[in-house]
C-alpha cells in the first residue's frame, strides 16, 4: 500500500471544463517523484486537487492516503493526515505574523493527531525548531516577525513555504514549481532543505515545468504530465531528455 | 507574543452565556420603580445628597431630552421603550475598597470577570460599577501621594465638587444631543480622573461596567483631566447578562488635555446583544497634547458611539483606531470626529469594521479643518471586512474643510475574506472557522497591535468568540 495513490484522477473546474484526465501515480515514503509537464498542462490544478481545494472537482478516482479514501476529506484534515501542498503562489494573510500563523498551524495539527484535544507545543520547543529551520533554510529572522507573504519578494515566498514543510513535518510534501522565483543560490539551499527532509518519514512529488530542481532534489521517478496525463514515465534520464528536447514530442497529441 | 496566542487558543471553545452572560439575583440597597420623570430625576438628586446645582442641571436636562427629536439616522432607536427601564439601582450602601467587602454574589461577578486578578497583576488602579453605582474603587497609594484622583464621579462631587462644576457639560453641553441630555437628566456613577502636572501613570487605571438587572439604564458620566506634560491610560470593559428584552447603555465622557499631555482611552465593549450602546465621547486636546481613542465594539445589540477629538492648540494631535464587529442581530454604528481648530494640529482615524451572519457595521466620522488652521494634517482609513451576502457595511464619512493648508488623506476598502485565503490557511490544518479567525485577527491587527499585550489577548479572544457566533 503505497503512502500516496491517485487512482484514475479527473478534475474539472466550477464551469466543467475538464483540465486532469486520468492521472495514476503511487508516491511512497523515502521516494522522490517529479511531474514535469508544460505550462497550462494543468500540474496546478493536479496539486490543488490533491490538497483539496474546494475549486476544484474531482468528478471521477480516488485520493488515497495510506490506503485511506480522502477524496472527499477536506483540506484542513488532509493536512491534519500529513499531507503538504507548497504553492505555487502562496497568498498573503496581512496581520498575521509568520511565527503566529506556524504555531497556530502546528497546534492545529497536533491537536487532531491528539484526539482533538489541545496539546499546544511548548513555547521554548518551538521558538528552538523555527530558528533552527531558519537558519538551515537560510530565513532572515526578520521574516519571523513579518505578516506571512504579505509584501514578500517571490523569493521569500518560496522560502517560507518550504520553512512551514519544515516545521510541519508532512509524510507527503507536494512541491508545486518551488523553484521559479528562486535564483541559483537560493534554489540550492531550498532543494537542499527538502533534500534533507526525504526519508522514510517523508515523500515527495515535485512538480515543475523545468529540469534544474531535479539537480538538487533528486527523482526516482519521473512523470511527463501534458494536457491533463500522464504520457510518459521513467528515471531519471527522463528528466535530462525533457531539458534539451522539451515536450514538443508530446503535445499536439489528442487528449 | 507566544504567550499571548496560548491565552487565545485557550479562550477558544468558552462562550459569551457561561462567561458573561450570567446573572445573579437582586438584592439591592434601592431600586427605583420603571420609567422616566421629573420625580424620578428629583429622587435620584436626593438620595445622592446632591448640591441643588446638580439638581437643577438634571432637571433642565429632562426637559432638554423630552424637548428632542429622537435621531433618524445611525440605527433603529424607535424600538427603545423608555417607560419600561430601570433609571438608578443602588445595589450596595456603600462602597467598597477591598473585594472582600463587597455581598458574596456581586464579588463572584467580578471574580468570575477577572477584574481583582487583573488589579493584581497590571493595573494602577480600578473602579467597578454595578448597576447605577460605583461598588469598588481603588488606587495604588503612591499615585494618591502624587496627587492623581481617580474616584466615582459621585465621590467625586461630594468631594471635589469645584472641578466637577467647572467642568461638566463643558466639553459635551448637556442638550448636545438627545442621549447627551437624558445623561445629564440620570447619570450615576462613571469616573473622575485627574492627573497632576507631568505626572505619568504608567499602567492603566480601568473601569468596568457590569448591568446586571433585567431592563436596567446604565448612565454613568466620565470626566477626566490631564494637566500639562502627564499621562493616563484609561481603559473600560464592559458586559451584561443576556435577557429577551432590552437594556439601555447611554454614557456620557468629556475629556480635557492640557498642554503637553496625553490621554489614551480605551474601550472594550462586550454588552450582550440585547443593549442598546449610545455614547457621547468626546476630548479637547490643547498646544501640543495628544488624545487617543481606542475603541473596540463587539457586543450590544445597536451601538452607536463615534469618540471625538476637538484639537484646540497648536500642534495637538488625535487619533481614533476604531474596531466594530457585528454578528448576528447586531449594528455597529461606530467611528470617529476629528476637529482642527488649531494650526499644525494632526489626526490620524483608523476604524475596521466586520460584518458577519446578517449583522450591520459600519465607520461614520467627521473630519473637519476650521478656517485658520494651517498645516493641518489629517488621514483618515476605513476598511470594511465583510463575512458573508447577508451581512452588511457601510461607511459615511463626511469632511470639511474651510482651510487651504491642509494635508488631508481618504481612504476607505471593502473586502470579503477570499476563497483562496481559506484554502491556503485550511491546506496547513486549521479549520475553517479557525482559518476564518486568523484572517479577522489579521484584519484589526494594526489596531490590536496598539492594546497592552492582556488587552490585546482580550480582543483577540472576543473576536474568536464572534467568530464562533455563541455571542448572545
Ligand atoms: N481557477 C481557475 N479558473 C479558470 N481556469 C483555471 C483555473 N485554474 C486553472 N485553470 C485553467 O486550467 C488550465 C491548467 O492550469 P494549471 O493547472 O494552472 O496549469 P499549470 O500549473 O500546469 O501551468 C489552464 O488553462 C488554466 O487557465
Ligand atoms: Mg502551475
Amino acid at each position: 500500500m503505497a503512502l500516496l495513490e491517485l487512482k484514475d484522477l479527473h478534475v474539472s473546474l466550477e464551469d466543467g471544463t475538464e483540465i486532469v484526465k486520468g492521472v495514476n501515480l503511487k508516491v511512497d515514503s523515502n521516494e522522490v517523484h517529479a511531474i514535469m509537464g508544460p505550462n497550462g498542462s494543468g500540474k496546478s490544478t493536479l496539486s490543488y486537487a490533491i490538497a483539496g481545494h474546494p475549486a476544484y472537482q474531482i468528478t471521477q478516482g480516488q485520493i488515497l492516503l495510506d490506503g485511506e479514501d480522502i477524496t472527499e476529506t477536506e483540506a484542513d484534515e488532509r493536512a491534519q493526515k500529513g499531507l503538504f501542498l507548497a504553492f505555487q503562489y502562496p497568498h498573503a494573510i496581512p496581520g498575521v505574523t509568520v511565527t503566529s500563523f506556524l504555531r497556530s498551524a502546528i497546534n492545529a495539527v497536533r491537536k487532531a493527531k491528539n484526539g482533538a484535544v489541545d496539546d499546544p507545543i511548548p513555547v521554548p520547543e518551538f521558538r528552538t525548531e523555527l530558528f533552527a529551520q531558519m537558519e538551515r533554510l537560510s530565513v532572515s529572522r526578520e521574516l519571523a516577525s513579518r505578516y506571512l507573504n504579505d509584501g514578500f519578494s517571490g523569493g521569500e515566498k518560496k522560502r517560507v513555504e518550504i520553512l512551514q514543510m519544515a516545521m510541519l513535518k508532512p509524510r507527503i510534501a507536494v512541491l508545486d514549481e518551488t523553484d521559479s522565483g528562486l535564483d541559483i543560490d537560493a534554489l540550492r539551499i531550498v532543494a537542499g532543505g527538502v533534500q534533507e527532509l526525504i526519508g522514510p518519514n517523508m515523500g515527495a512529488l515535485v512538480i515543475t515545468h523545468y529540469q534544474r530542481i531535479l539537480n538538487y532534489i533528486k527523482p526516482d521517478f519521473v512523470h511527463v504530465f501534458v494536457g491533463g496525463k500522464i504520457v510518459e514515465e521513467g528515471g531519471p534520464e527522463l528528466a535530462k531528455k525533457l531539458e534539451e528536447s522539451g515536450y514538443k514530442e508530446w503535445e499536439g497529441v489528442p487528449a | 507574543m507566544t504567550q499571548t496566542e496560548n491565552e487565545i487558543v485557550e479562550g477558544i471553545g468558552s462562550d459569551y452565556a457561561i462567561k458573561y452572560g450570567f446573572h445573579v439575583a437582586e438584592d439591592y440597597f434601592f431600586k427605583s420603580g420603571r420609567g422616566l420623570s421629573h420625580e424620578l430625576v428629583d429622587a435620584i438628586s436626593s438620595h445622592k445628597n446632591e448640591p441643588d446645582w446638580m439638581r437643577k442641571f438634571r432637571h433642565k436636562s429632562l426637559d432638554y431630552f423630552n424637548a428632542r427629536a429622537m435621531p433618524n439616522w445611525g440605527g433603529a432607536l424607535s424600538e427603545i421603550d423608555f417607560d419600561n427601564i430601570y433609571y438608578y439601582i443602588r445595589p450596595t450602601e456603600k462602597q467598597a475598597d477591598s473585594w472582600e467587602d463587597l455581598p458574596a454574589d456581586i464579588k463572584d461577578t467580578w471574580d468570575k470577570l477577572g477584574i481583582p486578578e487583573a488589579e493584581k497583576k497590571y493595573l494602577a488602579g480600578v473602579g467597578a460599577q454595578y448597576e447605577s453605582e460605583v461598588v469598588y474603587h481603588k488606587l495604588q497609594q503612591s499615585l494618591t501621594d502624587q496627587g492623581v484622583l481617580f474616584l466615582d464621579m459621585d465621590s467625586a462631587l461630594r468631594e471635589h465638587e469645584d472641578i466637577i462644576k467647572e467642568h461638566i457639560g463643558t466639553i459635551i453641553p448637556q442638550n448636545d444631543n438627545k442621549f447627551a441630555a437624558l445623561n445629564s437628566a440620570v447619570w450615576s456613577g462613571g469616573s473622575f480622573i485627574y492627573v497632576p502636572k507631568g505626572v505619568r501613570i504608567e499602567m492603566p487605571l480601568q473601569a468596568y461596567f457590569r448591568i446586571n438587572a433585567e431592563n436596567m439604564g446604565q448612565f454613568e458620566r466620565t470626566l477626566i483631566i490631564v494637566d500639562e506634560d502627564a499621562y493616563v491610560h484609561y481603559v473600560e470593559g464592559c458586559t451584561a447578562p443576556i435577557y429577551s428584552s432590552d437594556s439601555l447603555h447611554s454614557a456620557v465622557v468629556e475629556i480635557v488635555v492640557k498642554k503637553g499631555g496625553r490621554c489614551r482611552y480605551t474601550t472594550i465593549q462586550n454588552w450582550s446583544n440585547n443593549v442598546y450602546n449610545l455614547v457621547t465621547k468626546r476630548a479637547v486636546a490643547h498646544e501640543d497634547a495628544t488624545m487617543e481613542w481606542v475603541d473596540g465594539n463587539l457586543g450590544s445589540k445597536l451601538t452607536m458611539k463615534y469618540p471625538a477629538i476637538w484639537l484646540v492648540g497648536n500642534r495637538a494631535h488625535g487619533e481614533v483606531l476604531s474596531i466594530a464587529f457585528a454578528g448576528k442581530g447586531q449594528h455597529q454604528d461606530a467611528g470617529g470626529k476629528c476637529v482642527h481648530q488649531a494650526p499644525n494640529t494632526t489626526s490620524v482615524i483608523t476604524s475596521k469594521s466586520i460584518s458577519k451572519d446578517g449583522g450591520r457595521a459600519g465607520y461614520r466620522g467627521l473630519l473637519e479643518v476650521a478656517h485658520g488652521a494651517k498645516g493641518a494634517k489629517s488621514k483618515v482609513v476605513c476598511d470594511a471586512l465583510i463575512l458573508d451576502d447577508e451581512s452588511r457595511s457601510d461607511t459615511y464619512p463626511t469632511i470639511r474643510i474651510d482651510e487651504n493648508d491642509v494635508d488631508i488623506g481618504h481612504e476607505a476598502t471593502v473586502s470579503k475574506i477570499g476563497e483562496e485565503q481559506l484554502f491556503y490557511l485550511m491546506s496547513r490544518g486549521l479549520s475553517e472557522a479557525e482559518a476564518s479567525a486568523m484572517v479577522v485577527s489579521g484584519f484589526v491587527e494594526p489596531i490590536t497591535k496598539e492594546l497592552p499585550l492582556e488587552y490585546a489577548v482580550e480582543m483577540n479572544r472576543l473576536i474568536q468568540l464572534q467568530m464562533e457566533g455563541s455571542v448572545g
